[in-house]
């Protein structure tokens, strides 16, 4: 039985806790404190009834029929995490943390932010809650995801914007680190994928996992049997792995898409799982974009959620172990997938879910009327309007 | 015996309170490595500390992130890092230590650059990144090349703790002076947590790090510990352009002012 992370925080040889001194007796109490909360009837209560009646769940699972009918192959079907509120999947995993949070007796909350999805989502349930919430984002997703900015600070919250490196999710992340190493005994730091120092990307795919248990409830429901293929794009890896981790004991197909930006033979890209060799960033040992020096290199998306160099390290051991296939997509697949997607099915993705659409490319052609799809639609696009409306092959009209 | 054991024998012999003294090797330029080294050496600092540029050093505030920046810009590696080490060593039996984070000693291979660090005259390893409960491989590989492996606590360290950190730490205990990253320009220098750190460390010399600005800092410091590091204070000097002479001055006023007269 697939029983990920070993008390060491360890999936296979991937993981661990490589932060600085400062930050371990937080990490052991963030260990404990969940450890508690999911044997403690009162803590799931509280987080299921927030995932209803709050988040929107269950969130539906759509069967794609003109999208099914476009490819001419198997059936495809939308986990509808576009639905959620705030507009994406990120809102279950803060749900989760900010109830920790309030275990903690901590005031303020700190996270980081690349599209913005999980800074809205933390500033919305720190504003929930009644918590001070500061979040980190770089100066270069600031410009594209200007939507999500004024979100974020309508609910209250603090933007850091972050000006050093890359000015993206990385430097973003490294920031939100040396906040939480500087005010350790009263912040909270919400974390938004599954990476970071054991035991967060443990913690975070077990709140997301509400998606594929959702998913296999439902499917069951619809179709009477268990899917053929599941499919989800990798930015740090939470919505995929959410998806995922309910069916790793089964034999189904699984596959990981991730950004490979202007091309995978160019410099720009984010296909760390593709290109990357294991190394260690922010608290973990993962797959890592970086250059013969062991420097960090810049990773490239036209999608600000999936512009990150580093990967969760359950998805390097799952990569290794041949669990899951990982691929990848260009801009361009994904922004032609979006606009597929928008006239098909009148749904417009986020970005980043376009290109877990964009592989249905690849993968439909190759699948038979029997099999059974399953996208995981992780967000919804209204943040990423103003990429739309600047790319000339988005016309609205095919 | 390696350098660091010998100097420390001897700041406890002669009742001298050690200076650590942390350079961005590369910064401002490659070529002011070594002429900064000798000014520091000049200034009575007993031990040097190289750190190693990252990419992404999230253990350190602003004076270190940029100046690790500009160094890699400048294409500082490992490799050249040990050929300076090199240099040093023809003429300089001060003890050096390297202090880095973990990616780029992975991509060089660990086993090899403990091994090369070893022979090019490094005496010390600082892994900020590598907490007790990820020691393992490394500390093994440190020490079989007789390097030693000084371990960190923090104002966040439990007593019992820093019983097993000072057990595996060699060379000299580094007590973080606050929590908080490099640099950071918090609160006064906590003297019960240091008097604690002290007390309950029995096998390594305490040294006492981040945030240490002035000989004022560094006086308070080491009423209850052995010596201080200090960093980004001096970065900070070099960073607005000081003289090599400025530099020394610096270094000799912060080693004289922590020793009783
Ligand atoms: C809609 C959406 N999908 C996916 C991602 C990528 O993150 P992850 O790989 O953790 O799901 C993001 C990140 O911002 C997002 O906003």
């Amino acid at each position: 039985m697939y029983n990920y992370p070993d008390k060491r925080g360890y999936f296979g040889e991937y993981g661990g806790q490589f932060v600085p001194e400062t930050l371990m007796s937080a990490l052991n109490e963030l260990e404990k404190l969940y450890n508690d909360a999911k044997r403690d009837p009162v803590y799931q209560k509280e987080f299921k009834e927030l995932l209803g009646s709050y988040a929107g769940r269950p969130t539906p699972l759509s069967y794609a029929e003109r999208l099914t009918e476009y490819y001419g192959h198997g059936k495809i079907y939308l986990k509808r995490e576009d639905l959620c509120h705030t507009g994406a999947h990120k809102i279950n995993n803060t749900i989760g943390q900010i109830l920790l949070a309030k275990r903690s007796g901590k005031k303020r909350i700190i996270a980081e932010t690349g599209a913005g999805q999980h800074g809205v989502a933390t500033a919305t349930v720190a504003a929930k809650m009644g918590l001070q919430c500061t979040v980190y984002m770089g100066e270069e997703d600031i410009h594209r995801q200007e939507l999500n900015v004024f979100r974020m600070k309508m609910l209250g919250a603090e933007i850091v914007p972050v000006t050093s490196g890359s000015r993206t999710l990385k430097d973003a992340t490294s920031e939100a680190i040396r906040d939480w190493v500087s005010n350790v005994e009263s912040s909270f730091y919400i974390i938004g994928s599954v990476v970071g120092p054991h035991p967060y990307p443990m913690i975070v795919r077990d709140f997301q996992s509400v998606i594929g248990t959702e998913a296999r409830s439902q499917i069951k429901k619809l179709e009477g049997r268990e899917p053929s293929v599941l499919l989800a794009c990798v930015g740090g890896g939470s919505n995929a792995i959410g998806l995922f981790y309910p069916f790793l004991d089964t034999s189904i197909k699984m596959y990981g898409v991730e950004a490979a930006g202007l091309g995978l033979n160019t410099s720009k890209h984010a296909a760390t799982l593709t290109k990357g060799k294991p190394g260690v960033l922010h608290g973990s040992l993962s797959y890592l974009l970086q250059d013969k020096q062991g420097q960090v290199k810049v990773a490239h998306s036209i999608s600000a959620g999936l512009d990150y160099p580093g990967v969760g390290p359950e998805h390097s051991s799952l990569k290794d172990s041949g669990r899951v296939v990982y691929a990848s997509v260009t801009d361009k697949q994904a922004l032609d997938a979006a606009q597929l997607l928008s006239t098909q099915e009148g749904i417009i993705p986020a970005l980043e879910s376009a290109h877990a659409l964009a592989y249905l490319e690849r993968l439909m052609p190759k699948t038979t009327r029997k099999d059974i799809v399953v996208v995981n639609l992780s967000g919804r696009g209204d943040k990423d309007m103003p990429t739309y409306m600047a790319v000339k092959t988005i016309k609205g009209k095919r | 015996m390696n350098r660091i054991q010998r100097t420390m024998i001897r700041c406890k012999v002669e009742k001298e309170k050690a200076l650590a003294c942390f350079l961005t090797a590369g910064y401002p330029t490659p070529e002011e490595l070594l002429p900064l080294v000798c000014a520091i050496e000049k200034g009575g600092a007993d031990i040097i500390e190289l750190g190693m540029p990252f990419s992404d050093p999230m253990a350190d505030g602003p004076v270190i992130q940029l100046s690790s920046q500009i160094a890699l810009q400048q294409g500082v590696t490992l490799e050249w890092i040990l050929s300076q080490v090199r240099l040093i060593r023809q003429r300089s039996e001060i003890p050096i230590v390297l202090m880095g984070y973990l990616n780029p000693i992975i991509a060089y291979g660990a086993e090899k650059f403990f091994n090369d660090s070893s022979l090019a005259g490094v005496d010390g390893i600082i892994l900020p990144e590598l907490p007790l409960e990820e020691q393992g491989r490394y500390a093994d590989l440190i020490s079989a090349n007789r390097l030693a492996n000084i371990l960190l606590v923090t104002p966040t360290t439990s007593t019992k703790r820093i019983v097993l950190i000072d057990k595996g730490s060699s060379g000299f205990l580094y007590c973080v002076s606050t929590a908080g990253v490099t640099g950071s320009p918090k609160s006064k220098i906590d003297t019960n947590y240091i008097k604690k750190v002290k007390t309950t460390a029995k096998k390594n010399p305490v040294l006492v790090g981040f945030g240490i600005k002035s000989a004022e800092d560094a006086k308070r410091a080491v009423l209850n510990a052995d010596g201080v590091i200090v960093g980004s204070a001096l970065i900070e000097l070099i960073g607005k352009g000081k003289s090599l002479a400025a530099i020394e001055v610096f270094v000799r006023r912060i080693k004289n002012g922590m020793q009783k007269r």
